[in-house]
């Protein structure tokens, strides 16, 4: 039974794993840079839906819509703002360097916000828990909506990718940005739409993370950025599929490291479970094999 | 020719001197600041960390700038200097009681023992490219901070005892000592470690790396970084160049762990995280990839920085974070870079230059 | 005279494609041999396949007599070949000394520990380094450019100095992967001057890819023309190029 359990936590972390995953894994594809920011932009989400439950009393639906709408706004100011003046900068590290500098502000501007105490979140799931054998096998609403808030994202924006002309553009961009602008694609704005519906899915994301773990910081977005990160890599970075299999793995992975093997060394576990799939299979997962001409 | 071979030679040489120089600089107008009481204890305690800093950006400029590889785990390394050689120097508080050689002895060990890890990340791991790489080192740098964090290891009249339970489960005798004690870390490392050994290592790593770029080795490193496909076509071995400066940078961050430690009376494995490794990234990047003064400059106003805007209070890391993105947007977009050298043109325009 | 190089029923196929097929080749040594053909025709692929940039799948490459077929570039390069690319491949960010001075890396030693600290033999061989580069560098007209980045040489001197790179590697066979690339007919003149002048004197072996006939009838004693793959024709420089099916390859039915 308790197998069942870790298995349904470890797919539902995984799903939020794959969420943030997504967002790396698009803007990776399409902009060529990492944006470390991600993971904050999730925590600005929580906060979001923090004040409107807290503060505003909505409800969490309208909770979640503001969060998302506040993410997306700011997904895109962050792009226009830090990163579009150094996507043609000599080195690519540039633009990494920068996301780092707008992690630490997102970071102190909600610390000052909200001060540096812990908020515990109310989860947005308000259905009852799922018990199942008589009671011995409970799974909480939280994680069935967090697995199913996963499918229907995965299905929904390859649909998008694959039937819209906004998604095509997406594609065009991200193999070839010289090519797409003489076709009459407009670049920044395919990117920047690339990091509204980044940061959406952050929002969505940060709601799902915090009402799974509520303790809410300034800094809980870091850690799970990271291995969402990390996630996307272990899928292929760029690939779709590939974050979505590489995040669930990884919340996998991660809560049977802790339940069966150690707690202080689950995410050692999950490092080198990663560094293992990388070196077997050096571009990831689903990752494409690109040699270069000579 | 020979004389332009000459003139080469002496840039190269002036540039290295200069940097040396600054160092010195540095060191006299601090040791000046000291004796006439100007010097606030708050920048007095940041001395030495400071130089065990430009001793990270430094090692890191070797792969980053010299080798053309981005690593995000090199506090990793720094964490496996400082803890081999503050568990050195633990254990052998009694029997080398001759603090220069024990310190010494310690800074070596964490180097070796640096550099020993870098050669059994660095031989698997180097075959991959670019952000797969990055990401691999990232994960490196986790790792070596959770096995850290879960060993217990005592020493008592019956040798070594290691646990990675707790530290009850040593079962050390009467007398025995516990020197890593799980997330705990270590503690009670003797603070050997002075501004004078500092500034000294800084030297030192100055030494080893331009050097080593001015050298036949270095030479085949930046060919490899410059086109890997031309580099093995006139025959270098570009594992073996790629794994040198990858080795020697881990040992010198090793170096900075060594002096890191030696300066706190307790350390523990969770300072070297991911934080740390992408601020030494920082340092390389803002100082200008690939230039050794950069990176020392760097290294030093962003350490003093937050320190300098104390006045600020609360607002001060924020105030941080924008610094460093109106920085990066300055010193490195294109847009920028046009508009500056229009209008502060041959100033800038040297400069940059030799930033490359 | 013995051959420098001899290929046989060498081939590759990338996916189902056979991009070169029973390609066949004998190089006398000191001979300037041309290797022509269509765009597309799998010239470079040769290149690649003699290189070890890509292994074959089938056939053998002998060079001087040993087998290399199937090394890799690093211990082909140290058997005696060398080479230029097509899109220049230079070390950008080096000066053009630098350059040449890699390429001398193989032959000319000293410890890590040298470097290092300046030891007298690494004074010794470096000052070594520098007078043997300047030399090859005197031969393309490029020493009074030797302090330069190579990223700041104009496109003509950047391919020169390719050749003078992978001269200093002190090759048997020297691969040239058109060389007078994007040169104006003058430059093309010099360079072919230059390349003459160097096998004459460093006794090099030279094959040399062109897409330009006329250029090189110029200074080819033999020809092979590749098409689809294949081996077209080969010989005489004036026999191959009056092949009918050579001018058809070229021009078209």
């Amino acid at each position: 039974m308790s197998f069942i359990s870790y298995l349904v936590n470890g797919i539902s972390l995984g799903s939020v794993y794959a969420i943030i995953a997504l967002g790396y894994t698009m803007v990776y594809g399409i902009a060529k840079m990492l944006n470390f920011a991600h993971g904050d932009v999730i925590m600005v989400g929580g906060y979001a839906a923090f004040t409107m439950m807290m503060s505003m009393n909505t409800s969490p639906l309208v909770a979640v819509l503001v969060s998302i709408v506040v993410c997306t706004v700011l997904g895109v100011l962050i792009e226009t703002i830090a990163y579009r003046p150094l996507l043609e900068a000599a080195s690519s590290l540039a633009v990494l360097i920068t996301a780092i500098g707008v992690s630490y502000f997102l970071q102190n501007i909600v610390l000052l916000t909200f001060g540096s105490s812990t908020k515990s979140f109310q989860s947005v799931v308000t259905l009852p828990n799922l018990k199942l054998a008589g009671g011995s096998l409970v799974i909480t609403s939280t994680a069935i909506v967090t697995i199913l808030a996963c499918i229907v994202i995965m299905i929904a924006l390859t649909l998008f990718i694959n039937k819209t002309k906004p998604g095509q553009a997406m594609l065009a961009v991200s193999e070839d940005k010289g090519a797409a602008q003489l076709m009459g694609i407009n670049v920044n704005g395919t990117i920047a739409l690339t990091f509204a519906i980044g940061s959406g899915l952050a929002a969505i994301a940060g709601v799902l993370l915090c009402s799974a773990y509520p303790a809410l910081t300034p800094y809980t977005g870091s850690m799970p950025g990271i291995k969402a990160f990390t996630a996307a890599v272990f899928g292929g970075i760029g690939s779709i599929p590939g974050a979505m299999v590489g995040g669930i793995l990884m919340g996998v992975i991660e809560i049977f490291a802790k339940a069966y093997i150690s707690t202080q060394l689950s995410d050692a576990i999950v490092f080198l479970i990663l560094i293992i799939v990388l070196l077997v299979k050096p571009t990831g997962l689903f990752g494409k094999n690109i040699q270069e001409k000579v | 020719m020979t004389v332009m071979i000459e003139k080469m030679k002496k840039k190269t040489r002036t540039n290295n001197l200069i940097n040396y120089a600054i160092v010195i600089a540095a060191f006299a107008v601090i040791q000046v600041m000291k004796s006439t009481g100007n010097l606030s204890s708050l920048l007095n305690g940041l001395l030495i960390p400071v130089c065990s800093y430009i001793i990270l950006a430094v090692s890191l400029n070797l792969v980053v700038g010299i080798s053309g590889e981005l690593s995000l785990g090199h506090a990793g390394f720094m964490s496996v200097g400082a803890f081999a050689s503050a568990f050195f120097s633990k254990s052998m508080l009694d029997a080398i009681p001759f603090v220069p050689l024990r310190f010494g002895l310690a800074i070596v060990i964490g180097a070796a023992a640096a550099g020993v890890i870098g050669v059994l990340i660095g031989i698997p791991v180097l075959r991959l490219r670019g952000d797969y790489l990055a990401i691999v080192t990232l994960a490196f740098g986790e790792i070596i901070k959770n096995v850290i964090t879960i060993f217990y290891i005592g020493i008592d009249g019956n040798g070594i005892h290691v646990s990675m339970k707790d530290k009850m489960s040593l079962h050390l005798e009467e007398g025995g000592n516990v020197i890593l004690n799980g997330p705990q870390g270590i503690s009670g490392t003797p603070k050997n470690a002075t501004f004078l050994v500092g500034v000294l290592l800084v030297l030192i790593t100055l030494f080893i790396v331009q050097n080593l770029i001015n050298s036949r080795d270095g030479r085949a490193i930046m060919s490899i970084r410059d086109n890997r496909i031309a580099a093995e076509s006139i025959g270098l071995n570009v594992t073996k160049y790629k794994l040198m400066a990858f080795t020697v940078s881990a040992a010198l961050a090793g170096v900075a762990g060594a002096l890191y430690a030696h300066n706190l009376s307790s350390l523990v494995a969770s300072k070297f995280d991911f934080n740390l490794s992408i601020l030494a990234l920082v340092f390389v990047v803002l100082g200008g990839i690939g230039s050794i003064r950069g990176s020392i400059i760097a290294a030093v106003v962003l350490t003093a920085l937050p320190e300098m805007l104390r006045f600020l209070s609360d607002y001060r890391m924020l105030i941080y974070a924008i610094v460093l993105i109106v920085m990066m947007l300055l010193n490195w977009s294109p847009k920028a870079l046009e508009l500056r050298e229009r209008y502060l043109g041959r100033f800038f325009k040297k400069t940059a230059k030799e930033g490359k | 005279m013995a051959n420098m190089l001899e290929v046989k029923h060498l081939g590759i196929s990338f996916g189902g494609l056979r991009a070169v097929n029973e390609f066949e080749l004998n190089i006398k040594k000191g001979a300037l041999y041309g290797l022509i053909g269509p765009n597309g025709a799998g010239k470079t692929t040769v290149f690649n396949l003699l290189t070890g940039v890509y292994k074959p799948d089938s056939g053998s490459i002998m060079l001087d007599g040993d087998d290399i077929t199937g090394k890799s570039t690093i211990e082909i390069n140290k058997a005696g070949v060398a080479r230029t690319f097509q899109n220049i491949r230079l070390f950008k960010q080096l000066s053009v000394l630098d350059n040449v001075k890699a390429g001398f890396h193989n032959s000319h030693k000293y410890s890590m520990f040298a470097g290092i600290f300046h030891t007298p033999s690494y004074r010794r061989v470096e000052a070594e380094m520098d007078e043997k580069a300047m030399e090859i560098l005197k031969v393309f007209d490029l020493d009074k450019d030797a302090s330069y980045l190579a990223a700041n040489l104009p496109y003509g001197e950047q391919r020169k100095l390719e050749i003078a790179r992978a001269m200093a590697t002190e090759p048997k066979l020297l691969l040239l992967d058109e060389p007078a690339a994007g040169m104006n007919p003058n430059e093309t003149q010099a360079l072919m001057d230059m390349i003459q002048f160097v096998r004459e004197h460093f006794g090099m072996t030279v094959l040399l890819i062109e897409h330009d006939m006329r250029l090189v009838s110029g200074i080819c004693e033999e020809l092979t023309v590749l098409n689809f793959g294949r081996v077209l024709a080969q010989g005489r420089t004036a026999d191959v190029l009056n092949d009918p099916q050579v001018i058809t390859a070229y021009l078209g039915e």
